[in-house]
């Protein structure tokens, strides 16, 4: 591979710049638009623009803006590991894109089992949204998924799924399959209900748990160092000292560790769930040339 | 009388913050369990280690869950529901 071709290198830069500029594109928006306000809130997505609509208007959102960008983000970073990419040549980022999707493609088979391998891109899909997503907090921005409507939407998608492969044998089999022990009906039609309602819950209360917490530790050591530091003359009695460096530590597990548990949780779910409605037996017994 | 009723409103709803939080004591006594299981299985079969421990974390935020619904109930009490019932009491009342 010719890596010393200008050509090359400046799609190179491009595609560097595509990762880089929505996020700060993202910073600008948030800088330009927040109004200013005293003291800290805690508040939602800010609303942007409302599109008038027959029944209720169409809200833009900061959530709706801030996950566009981190798909333009995130589909430069793909373009970049597999830009120049070919069998034989081996370079840092086609390791890390092989990397990638052989330990996806592994962990969809061994999870789904082989009549789902065509799951891993999907699978893939939603863990890089979501991963990328609840990062996207330590730039300062609104992460998308402490949104409920950003996680219902993805736990809405894996009802989908689960509704279209359990009815794979028929509407009959699938009726039959609430009624598994007769007198369990309405808890099993519950049941059905609360997978995504629980699934899209927990993505959001941990994102939203993590910056709550962390902008009341931010403004409860605002307080402290204005009642031990605030006889110092001038400056350094109005700056708040205690804040630096303190609430890293609990970004470190909020932002970082939490959200990326979250994202492999909700992949994990949706594998799982999928891969349990579907009647393979029944499914088996009906189509033997398929199996 | 009004601020009366307001200040009530308010209590009312930080006061149901509050209490909705206890729901926290099962999730920590639940994930408590399952690290402490987790660690003896570790101790015994030292090899199984990094399975153990995806196992472990997966049943752990599955049993955050219900800590988070009481969660996000003290967040829509606290943020949401305050000036909801003070708008529907101003209604009422007609101001």
């Amino acid at each position: 591979m010719n890596k010393s071709n200008g050509k090359f290198r400046l799609v190179d830069f491009l595609l560097v710049l595509m990762m880089i500029l929505p996020v700060a594109a993202g910073i600008v928006i948030k800088v330009l638009t927040t109004p200013q306000k005293e003291g800290i809130i805690i508040e939602g997505a800010m609303i942007f623009a409302e599109i008038p609509f027959p029944v209720m208007p169409i809200l833009i959102t900061e959530t709706q803006v801030n996950s566009w960008l981190i798909m333009i983000s995130i589909i430069g970073l793909a373009l970049y590991l597999t830009h120049g990419i070919r069998a034989g040549v081996e370079t840092k980022r086609q390791y890390l894109a092989e990397w990638i999707v052989e330990s996806c493609q592994n962990m969809v088979s061994s999870n789904m089992g082989g009549y789902f391998k065509g799951f891993a891109p999907f699978i893939t899909a939603l863990l890089g949204l979501s991963a990328f997503s609840s990062l996207m907090s330590l730039t300062g921005l609104f992460p998308p998924t402490s949104d409920l409507n950003t996680t219902a939407g993805w736990a809405l998608l894996t009802f989908i799924l689960i509704t279209y492969y359990k009815m794979k044998c028929g509407p009959v089999v699938y009726l039959k399959s609430f009624a598994e022990p007769p007198a369990l009906a309405p808890l099993n039609i519950i049941s059905e209900f609360a997978t995504p309602i629980s699934m899209a819950f927990r993505h959001y209360g941990n994102v939203l748990s993590g910056s709550v917490i962390s902008v009341l530790v931010a403004a409860g050591l605002t307080g402290l160092s204005q009642v031990l530091l605030g006889r110092l003359p001038g400056f350094l009695g109005e700056f708040p000292f205690l804040r630096i460096g303190i609430p890293a530590v609990l970004s470190v597990y909020f932002d970082i560790f939490s959200g990326l548990l979250q994202a492999y949780i909700f992949a994990m779910l949706t594998m799982l769930y999928v891969a349990g409605a579907f009647p393979e037996e029944e499914y088996k017994k009906r189509h033997p040339e398929k199996a | 009388m009004l601020e009366l009723a307001i200040g009530i409103i308010l209590g009312a709803c930080a006061l149901g913050a509050g209490m909705a939080m206890i729901a926290g004591i099962g999730p920590g006594i639940g994930e408590g369990n399952a690290v402490a299981k987790a660690c003896e299985a570790i101790g015994r079969q030292p090899e199984c280690r990094s399975q153990v421990t995806t196992t472990m974390l997966m049943g752990c935020a599955v049993a955050e869950t219900t800590g988070l619904y009481a969660l996000v109930i003290a967040i829509l009490l606290i943020f949401v529901a305050p000036g909801r019932l003070v708008d529907i009491l101003l209604n009422a009342v007609g101001k």
